[in-house]
């Protein structure tokens, strides 16, 4: 075949193409290699970043199109860590779906289970007791701190200010010592019951988060003049990644990618959940929409984090913290091993699953560390969910950064995805 | 949530398409159910006259029956009012299509690709439909109910030993 064909098939789109598409058949033949690279900043280079990239945060994929230094057009290319999430819980009850949750945003895995929990809840038509209320409240503000020192210590390494990253993660790693003591378990916790909780809340643990409220705000101060005082951080993030208020309407952004557009919205305000309707905190919105402001909004909600879980404390009631419904709630494991009321129910529940009338629909939303997670579920009566469909806020933010790279220096990258804070376990299910 | 869907009722009794809807609730919230061919236009509408500019899902659902087999739920936030409401479009067994929302709101872009990925919703007018999840090559659509949830032998190539 003569390098000439390969060129037969294509149509000139312009006469400039048409003369371009002449000279290099022209170069073919007399073997001139100048004729291919003369005008080679007049191209545009498609880069390929990920899947396996330290600065995409998981196995994401990017396909970049650039011109010079200069970002023309992104592509993101997800699903390296689809799971099937959906599918398998349509072939599993409800209790058996709550270990899954934690494998979905794996950085805030007790908020994960509450959100799964609550919509579950919701479903059948039951609610916790108080006690549970506060305990699952304590919970997600605290999965949103761990979440938050993350993408803290990880967007700042992004940028090139690595010695946050270990104190941030030093902070993180209290905060897994809590739930250690609270839940049992460092990291996946799968720590909710429908109906309830699997542990009770012990001293050991309030003294714990206690001691750890106490000394939060000074730890945090030197997480943030580590930061915010860096001028390579704060030149590389000012005014990068702008989106406006529109377009993030427009491209379904929740959270914090949200609030940093000048869009007050927050569950935990709109649409009253667990006992967010008792407590005293503020929702931060800043309006720059670029990289810096996306940071301010969560190192401030950091701060109403920590007013939400010491006001938890202060009001923590007694009681139970599961509801008393035999036929819906699992019961406490000691009595199943000595009680025969209580082993029935858990054979029942464990074989058969919770069943919801056929039909059922309903939907539930909390506001997690990256927006807004929700479970819309569906049943036709039996122990097995019909449709579980998951609403992940991560994958919805990474659809947005094709709007915030465009006319970026491919520099920014970097900085933008960490400053979006996506989690492929999530977006991808 | 009542004298919402009262005014929304009462709103769009002038439109043509009026006389295709029909209001039910699922778990507090409102739903109206839509035939495929009035979508666009009913959306348009909610987002331009009654605030509702964020959509935060688009759900495939597999019916599995004879009839109206796959369905699909928009979910609707007012930011201003904040209210939800949810939208139900019945589709056909055979050949499920639905108009692309994507000239309403962007985030439909990504949210139909995964309908059509795990379900085979065709979106038409949708400016780029293609798998999202799922490999490019990938043939079945693993959503659907009769889709085993052990996969097909052979409908992914493994590398060779």
């Amino acid at each position: 075949m003569e390098p000439s064909d390969y060129l037969i098939n294509t149509e000139p789109k312009s006469e400039l193409a048409k003369v371009e598409q002449e000279k290099i058949l022209k170069a073919l033949e007399t073997d001139d290699i100048k004729a291919y690279f003369d005008d080679a900043l007049e191209n545009q280079l498609v880069l390929n970043m990920g899947p396996q990239h330290p600065a995409t945060h998981g196995v994401m994929r990017l396909l970049v199109s650039l011109d010079g230094e200069t970002v023309v057009k992104v592509v993101p290319d997800i699903g390296y860590l689809h799971r099937g999430y959906e599918k398998l819980a349509e072939n599993m009850t409800f209790h058996e779906f709550i270990p899954h949750t934690d494998r979905l945003d794996y950085l805030s895995p007790p908020s994960n289970n509450v959100a799964y929990a609550l919509a579950v809840e919701k479903l059948i038509g039951i609610e916790a007791p108080p006690r549970a209320q506060y305990i699952r409240t304590i919970c997600c503000e605290l999965s949103r701190l761990a979440s938050h020192f993350v993408w803290m210590g990880s967007m700042a390494m992004d940028v090139g200010a690595l010695t946050v990253f270990l104190w941030a993660f030093r902070e993180r790693e209290k905060i897994l010592d809590i739930l250690d003591i609270l839940t049992g378990v460092r990291f996946t916790t799968s720590y909710t019951r429908i109906g309830g909780l699997a542990l009770d809340i012990t001293d050991e643990a309030i003294n714990r988060i206690t001691a750890y409220l106490g000394e939060f705000d000074a730890n945090l101060i030197e997480c943030r003049n580590l930061i915010e005082r860096n001028r390579i951080f704060v030149n590389r993030c000012d005014g990068v990644g702008i989106i406006s208020k529109e377009d993030a309407i427009s491209i379904g952004l929740t959270g914090p990618n949200l609030r940093a557009s000048g869009v007050q919205r927050d569950l935990r305000k709109d649409e009253p959940y667990l006992v967010y309707k008792e407590l005293d905190f503020e929702i931060p919105v800043l309006t720059g929409g670029d990289c810096l402001a996306r940071y301010y909004v969560r190192i401030r909600e950091m701060t109403e984090s920590k007013k939400i879980i010491a006001q938890c404390l202060d009001k923590l009631p007694g009681g139970p913290i599961d509801l008393h419904d035999t036929k819906q709630v699992l019961p406490r494991k000691e009595n199943v091993y000595t009680k025969m009321e209580e082993l029935i129910n858990d054979f029942m529940l464990i074989n058969f699953g919770n069943i919801p009338p056929a039909g059922t629909e309903s939907y539930f939303a909390i506001e997690s560390s990256k927006g807004e997670l929700g479970f819309y579920i569906i049943s036709s009566g039996t122990g097995y969910p019909f449709r579980l469909k998951i609403r992940s806020p991560s994958f919805v933010n990474i659809q947005a950064l094709p709007i915030m790279m465009k006319g970026c220096l491919i520099s920014d990258i970097v900085a933008i995805i960490g400053s979006v804070d996506p989690v492929m376990g999530e977006a991808d299910k | 949530m009542k004298e919402m869907i009262d005014e929304l009722k009462e709103k769009l009794s002038s439109k043509a398409f009026a006389k295709n809807l029909l209001f039910t609730e699922i778990k507090g919230y409102n739903c109206i159910e839509i035939p495929p061919i009035d979508l666009v236009e009913v959306c348009s509408c909610l987002k331009n006259d009654f605030g509702f500019n964020l959509l935060t899902d688009i759900a495939g659902i597999d019916r599995f029956t004879k009839d109206n087999r796959f369905e699909l739920m928009y979910n609707l936030w007012s930011i201003e009012k904040k209210q939800r409401i949810f939208l139900r479009v019945k589709l056909n067994s055979n050949k499920p299509e639905a108009p692309t929302v994507s000239s309403v709101w962007q985030t439909a872009d990504w949210e139909e690709r995964e309908a059509y990925d795990m379900y085979g919703i065709i979106f038409s007018g949708h400016p780029d439909l293609r798998r999202i999840y799922m490999r490019d090559d990938f043939e079945y659509f693993p959503l659907r109910k009769d889709y085993p949830l052990m996969g097909l032998p052979g409908a992914v190539e493994l590398p060779k030993k």
